[in-house]
């Protein structure tokens, strides 16, 4: 391989845009076996690897790509399993670029390694292993240490790595989750054309294998409450997510027509809305759909819209393009759809027809002004701009914040003035003794990995406490 | 998980059936105004019904619904011994439930089984309940014996005069405003039309006024605002933060659009499943 080939990364086999465009199937349909290992070979297995350093849960990078170019795909898995429980969530929805591969010593020339590719090979070749293997590396599982109890209280990332460590360690967990499936954001949020549900559905069976109780429909603060939970389980970890959406809070936000990204989103993927009417669910139809926000649930909506046979879908964001939060894969994918970016423009009210269903939108233009806070350039309304565009399905995907059930219910629990649980940074644990607490429901809409390494910290810490006290 | 069916009663036969559910954990946390999200198959919706009554030491809730879909039609099929697949609750706010004075209860169609559990709760705090409830005629009446039994006061109105006074429930609440000064509450539960009329009323005569919302939900546990009402101006989520608003500070208007976003569907899932029924 001359040098000038080494500096592009094998690319991704994809489904073809206008094929994809109309089905819910995988976009991305990964490397094979000889694929895989070219590119492993192109990584420089560097002393000081930077890549680690940009993996949120210090995933040992060249270690899994060694394995995997000396043959040995079940030793990468196993070395990715001891710092990520969801390798093959994670090799799909993380944003590498900003992350490991966006340190990669290769992206200074020529293209990263394709890390996020690799981990996703790995994880799909072996994600058949044993749930033994997977948890504890060796091929029997942990031995139950009698009577100490864990409860994961929701089961998105955070709480299946928790769950999936201290099951892994000899503790008896149980999952509590508010919904009739498990996955949390994995199964609601992220459609099934980037996050095939049955690779979420291997995960959770994984945990069941090593004993993890899951209890469906079992809402914390509502069905039971932390005080209750504390006198049957030794230790709690709460992974409840960011799940309540934002709306803009401008004028016709309510008429017929005008959802949040999340209830589009639980509709078709929870839901199956999809597949109606052989699932009940329902979804609403638009011809011209309008997305408001950037990051990847806007991508998310904007692509599912047009599965679902809009003709126009449109993406609308007040700053530009260089400022969008989603990763840039799904960005790219979403263009090569046929999804249209209108950038610099902020919705300021909607409107309804003759029968009361959101007829357009009025859109005022922006420009960049000085930096804020964050250091991104703040978009300044320009006077006089105002114009309308049609749509009759607008999609409003701003964000979350914290749910307020479980927190109002336990007063108890100390929060952040945002409104997030408030924990000790080392070990996870809240201001109640032995209930922990990770992923978004402190952070703040976050990432997968974030959460996930958040939930294997907390899980270490339980662990560390339990076990300790046993013995 | 899989909730028993314990009892099942037709109260109007075809439309209307009670179901006494086998759910010790939700039981135990129900008080009056909560609700339940069920599903009933695994391609099933996720849809709300109200709490009517409970029974904390033998662990059972009790659920009433009007066969309108093909939700309510699947669940009209289960018979007790059958369980059903998902049960989620309790959910919602709890009533609130100020002490002292006369609270007038006014319930209209299925909507009666909510209000029942909301005036006893009044009841059971050491209110005095006036029960006004009504129906288009005698047969499509609810809830009247269980009522009758915990009411300080029971009035009944059928719009054929087939019982009780003929009319509107609106004319026996406005007769006994004018005649009970100590009202200090009126609860509506029912028809949207029903809680708006009521609402109207009651307004001059500066009645604090609740009323019991029931939008479209999909998840229940304020994770997608399908619920969403306009309460004194503000987006405000019926799952989380209601079901029970001001009824003087509601959109009755936008509610009752907002009812009908997916009529369409609705109908469409009703006719693919009473068609492949009949085949």
């Amino acid at each position: 391989m001359d040098k000038q080939q080494k500096k592009s990364r094998a690319p991704m086999p994809c489904q073809p845009p206008h094929v994809r465009n109309h089905n819910f199937d995988e976009v991305a349909l990964g490397y094979d076996a000889e694929t895989a290992r070219e590119e492993a070979s192109r990584c420089l297995q560097c002393k000081k690897p930077l890549c680690v350093s940009g993996c949120p849960v210090n995933v040992p990078i060249p270690e899994f790509i060694h394995a995997l170019r000396e043959g040995n795909p079940a030793e990468a898995y196993r070395l990715l399993k001891t710092a990520n429980a969801l390798p093959a969530v994670c090799g799909r929805v993380c944003p590498q670029e900003h992350q490991c591969e966006g340190k990669c010593i290769l992206g200074r020339k020529g293209e990263p390694v394709a890390i996020g590719r690799l981990e996703r090979f790995v994880a799909d070749t072996h994600i058949a292993a044993s749930a033994c293997e997977q948890q504890t590396g060796t091929s029997a599982c942990a031995t139950p240490v009698s009577n100490l109890s864990v409860a994961c209280i929701g089961s998105g990332p955070a709480s299946l790595s928790c769950a999936g460590y201290c099951a892994s360690q000899g503790l008896k967990v149980h999952i509590y989750e508010a919904l009739h499936e498990a996955g949390g954001v994995l199964i609601y949020g992220i459609p099934s054309f980037r996050l095939p549900k049955d690779v979420v559905r291997n995960e959770v069976n994984a945990l069941k294998e090593l004993g993890v109780e899951l209890h469906l429909d079992a809402v914390g603060g509502r069905t039971f409450q932390i005080s209750e939970l504390l006198k049957k389980h030794d230790a709690i970890f709460i992974g409840v997510g960011a799940g309540l959406p934002k709306f803009l809070g401008v004028p016709g936000e309510n008429i017929v027509g005008v959802f949040s990204a999340n209830e589009y989103l639980t509709r078709i993927n929870l839901g199956r809305a999809y597949q109606f009417p052989a699932y009940d669910t329902p979804a609403y139809h638009g011809r011209i759909v309008t997305v408001f926000g950037a990051g990847n649930v806007a991508m998310d909506a904007a692509r599912t819209a047009l599965r679902m046979g809009a003709e126009e879908v449109h993406v609308c964001y007040r700053r530009t393009r260089a400022e969008m939060p989603a990763r840039h894969e799904e960005v790219e994918h979403a263009e090569e759809e046929g999804v249209i970016f209108d950038m610099l423009v902020n919705p300021v009210a909607f409107h309804a027809d003759e029968n009361q269903r959101l007829r357009s939108v009025t859109l005022q233009r922006m420009e960049l002004g000085e930096p804020d806070d964050s250091g991104r350039r703040r978009p300044v309304a320009v006077e006089g701009s105002d114009f309308e565009m049609k749509t009759d399905l607008a999609i409003v995907a701003l964000g979350t914040r914290s749910n307020p059930i479980l927190l109002e219910a336990t007063e108890e629990l100390e929060k952040t003035k945002w409104g997030y649980i408030k924990v000790n940074e080392e070990t996870g644990e809240t201001s109640i003794p032995n209930v922990f607490a990770g992923g978004d429901i402190v952070t703040g809409a976050a990432t997968v990995i974030l959460a996930a390494g958040a939930g294997r910290k907390a899980g270490i810490s339980i662990c560390e406490r339990l076990l300790n006290s046993a013995k | 998980m899989p909730v028993p069916i314990v009892e099942k009663e037709s109260l109007i036969p075809g439309k209307t059936s009670k179901m006494v559910l086998h759910a010790p954990d939700i039981a135990q946390h129900a008080q009056p105004g909560h609700f339940v999200m069920l599903r009933m198959s695994e391609n099933g919706e996720r849809i709300p019904l109200t709490i009517a009554d409970t029974d904390k030491e033998k662990g059972l809730i009790t659920i009433v619904y009007l066969v309108l879909g093909k939700s309510t039609a699947l669940l009209e099929t289960l018979q007790p011994g059958d369980s059903i697949l998902d049960v989620c609750g309790p959910l919602g706010r709890a009533t609130h439930i100020s002490q002292g004075g006369t609270v007038i209860c006014v319930g209209g169609g299925t909507g009666i089984a909510a209000m029942h559990h909301i005036a006893k709760g009044h009841h059971l705090a050491g209110n005095k309940v006036v029960a006004i409830i009504g129906a288009r005629s005698k047969d499509l009446l609810l809830f009247e014996k269980e009522l009758a039994s915990f009411a300080d006061e029971l009035l009944v109105s059928t719009d054929d005069g087939s019982y009780g006074h003929k009319g509107f429930v609106t004319d026996l609440l406005r007769q006994k405003l004018d005649t009970d000064k100590t009202v200090h509450e009126v609860v509506a539960v029912g028809p949207v039309p029903m809680m708006a009329a009521v609402s109207t009323l009651t307004l001059p005569y500066g009645v604090h006024t609740t009323v019991s919302l029931n939008p479209i939900m999909v998840d229940g546990i304020g994770m997608c605002g399908a619920c969403r009402v306009t309460v004194g101006g503000k987006t405000r989520f019926a799952c989380v933060d209601g079901p029970e608003f001001d009824g003087h500070q509601v959109d009755f208007a936008e509610l009752r659009l907002r009812l009908g976003a997916f009529r369409a569907q609705e109908q469409e899932s009703l006719e693919a499943y009473r068609s492949s029924n009949n085949g």
